[in-house]
């Protein structure tokens, strides 16, 4: 920050270059990552398509109690947890390790060495969230939201995180050039911030418990930030990476970008607590989770703005391309999710959101229709230059835009309307408790058609994945890459 | 960016801040919190010889609260009150007073819940429901309130064969109830929903403490 950069589309030209040579060291770069980078994406898949399951039957339930009733394993409290940590950790963290490690390796231009410890450390981190989830099925959930695998399950997830995590940082150790680029900023801040958070969650809720409700200050103060300080950033970066390499034009504003970060590194991560307004805990610590919350209005507007004013003029380019469809309309939901989160943590809107479907529907908006895809994007994007190989169906990816903007759009519509309507019956005590969960079945039933539309998005997905990773003759000798619409043959994807 | 080393001290202390801000000043705050009686004598200590609050779940219904968490509870019920004015917790009877830190130093792990698709539990021990009414919820929450979207537990309870006497734990259906047990068959609470019950009467919020005084 200490002297201004000379032109910003100066920086942005190395990784978009013409040159030959440049061309081949990123080639270089991304053979050097491959074979760890399809592991993560891969796992992210199938843990994607096992946490859509759990997510169907877990909405099912919510208007059908007597639906896959009879064991424990599969009762609404089980299902919903093996959902959200399938979801989290299964497809978040891998979907992360793949895209997250392999733009930092690509923007340090420092080749991956040894990319198969980097798999082995990928495969421990699949076995353990595969014990943990089996765990929680099992009847050793923890009930600590956002923390429901058991102790056994956590030190190897801990561990394998440290293996997985700290590949990003030698990238970084060993990258060429003077310029660190905005989008490394957050992939090395997140790095960092992840671990510290769950070890510090889990030693003082789970090994050590803390003395009361400072465990449940410790439980939001990391679940809030595995959003705020690890999907968001990882999210963010790949955003900021996307945008510029697609259109081929650099991001609008440097200052914007600085101003951003350090506005998100320094409010955020005192938010959490508004999780915990009206609850027996001093007031001020909500007051100081309040006003955080509040303050987030400037990094969101900021990053908002400057994403705006890059595409800016170019939308048919962005309409076209796959991966600038989804991650643009990701981008568009980190503004709306965030400025609603803000509202929802000044405490005459919280009286009313708390404790009801809002929050659900709202941490569906940050985590799906924000995080999930941006990093859908990113996969667009990277999938083509690690195989050397196009997308096989675009009817495929505009299924999956499809299933995944109108089911995402319905199930938020659903859930925030319920969840305001469930808010101002609860603090209306002459309507009784009963009164008010009739009253939210039908939007409930809604929420799962909305999964159902996701499901279908997820399954074109994972078709043309799986057809373009083992594909056939007819798949590797399309020539140009796919996109979303036939009249125009130019650009990348 | 150039300045690395102003980066990597920005993303540590972002993170120091709040960890020092939210997490040790609560746990130094919250952490020397004690049990207490009702309320203090005129020296602000405890008076002797009253029963220190808040109690300690102790025995079946420790058992008990194991169980809840292995359910997943807390994904539909909250153990807090909120204070008078601020939501109409009071008003639906779900405590008498709003619940304060103190009220949860006793507990190894803290289930305060955030999400209320039923009713707020820090009080349901006191409220007018006995053991029979829980056990018949829990078995079939159609059974006491139709239309819930709680699930059942049957898996909680095992069906005999009734031979000679009526076990005297058997669920005690309503005349007539369609959920009821074959004639000469009766449904009988296993071990997990006998300690479940016996942790719900045991929630409780019928003390005063100094900082938190039942109004009558």
């Amino acid at each position: 920050m200490d002297t201004a950069p000379q032109s910003n589309s100066q920086i942005a030209n190395p990784y978009s270059s013409k040159d030959a040579a440049v061309r081949a060291e990123l080639s270089e770069i991304d053979a050097s990552i491959r074979s760890s980078a399809l592991f993560f994406t891969v796992s992210a898949i199938f843990w994607l398509l096992a946490g859509t399951v759990f997510a169907l039957i877990t909405a099912y339930k919510a208007h059908e109690p007597a639906f896959m009733a009879d064991g424990a394993w599969s009762t609404f409290g089980r299902m919903r947890s093996a959902h959200l940590n399938a979801m989290a950790l299964g497809w978040g963290n891998n979907i992360i390790f793949a895209i997250g490690l392999w733009i930092m390796a690509r923007l340090c231009r420092a080749p991956i060495r040894h990319g198969g410890m980097l798999t082995i450390a990928g495969i421990f981190w699949n076995v353990g969230l595969t014990i943990g989830i089996g765990g929680i099925i099992a009847g050793d959930i923890t009930s600590v939201e956002w923390l429901e695998i058991p102790h056994y399950a956590t030190p190897l997830l801990a561990i394998s995180y440290a293996l997985i995590g700290v590949w990003g940082i030698v990238a970084f150790k060993f990258r060429k050039g003077e310029h660190v680029y905005v989008s490394q900023w957050y992939i090395l801040a997140a790095l960092f911030w992840f671990p510290w958070l769950y070890v510090i969650a889990q030693v003082m809720i789970i090994w050590f418990p803390a003395r009361g409700v400072v465990q449940s200050v410790t439980n939001w103060w990391f679940a809030h930030n595995v959003l705020g300080l690890w999907l968001t950033p990882m999210a963010l970066a790949t955003a900021y990476y996307l945008i510029p390499k697609v259109l081929g034009r650099p991001i609008y504003s440097y200052y914007l970008s600085v101003l951003g970060f350090w506005a998100l590194a320094i409010f955020y991560n005192w938010a959490g607590v508004h999780h915990l307004i009206g609850g027996p805990i001093p007031v001020w610590l909500i007051s100081a989770g309040i006003v955080a919350s509040v303050m987030m209005v400037i990094p969101v507007i900021v990053v908002g703005l400057n994403h705006h004013m890059s595409v800016v003029g170019l939308h048919k380019e962005v309409w076209r391309s796959p991966t600038l469809r989804f991650t643009v309309f990701g981008a568009i939901s980190y503004t709306l999710v965030s400025l609603i989160g803000s509202s929802m943590a000044v405490r005459s809107v919280n009286e009313i959101t708390h404790f009801t479907d809002f929050t659900v529907g709202h941490a569906h908006h940050g985590v799906y229709a924000f995080f999930s895809m941006i990093m859908f994007g990113g996969v667009y994007y990277m999938m083509p230059r690690l195989l050397k190989r196009e997308w096989p169906s675009a009817t495929l990816i505009k299924l999956h835009f499809w299933g995944s903007a109108v089911g995402i759009s319905v199930m938020l519509f659903a859930l925030h309307v319920t969840g305001w309507i469930q808010g101002l019956e609860m603090n209306n005590p002459d309507i009784s408790m009963l009164e008010v969960v009739q009253n939210s079945i039908p939007w409930l039933k809604a929420r799962t058609v909305s999964g159902v539309l996701l499901t279908f998005a997820h399954v074109a997905f994972a078709v043309n994945f799986f057809w373009m990773l083992f594909a056939a003759g007819a798949v590797r000798a399309k020539q140009g890459p796919t996109l979303l619409d036939s009249s125009s043959k130019e650009g990348a994807a | 960016m150039k300045n690395l080393p102003l980066l990597f001290c920005g993303i540590f202390f972002a993170l120091a801040f709040s960890f020092t801000g939210l997490i040790l000043s609560s746990n130094i705050q919250i952490g020397s919190l004690n049990q207490t009686t009702q309320s203090l004598n005129e020296n602000g200590n405890n008076i002797a010889g009253e029963t220190l609050y808040p109690l300690k779940t102790a025995g079946l219904a420790k058992q008990g609260k194991q169980v809840y968490i292995e359910m997943g509870c807390i994904y539909c019920h909250t153990q807090q009150v909120r204070r008078q004015g601020f939501g109409a917790d009071y008003e639906r009877n779900w405590g008498p007073r709003q619940s304060v830190a103190r009220d949860y130093i006793m507990q190894d792990r803290v289930l305060l819940g955030t999400m209320r698709r039923g009713p707020d539990l820090m009080h349901v021990g006191g409220r007018p429901l006995n053991a029979d009414w829980h056990h018949l919820h829990l078995y079939n929450p159609q059974i006491t309130s139709k239309g819930s979207n709680m699930p059942p537990f049957a898996f909680l309870y095992e069906t005999h064969k009734i031979e000679g006497e009526p076990s005297p734990d058997a669920l005690k259906f309503p005349p007539n109830s369609e959920y009821g047990p074959e004639e000469g068959y009766e449904i009988v609470p296993t071990r997990d929903a006998e300690a479940l019950v016996e942790y719900l009467l045991s929630l409780k919020l019928d003390y005063s403490l100094p900082e938190a005084q039942i109004v009558e």
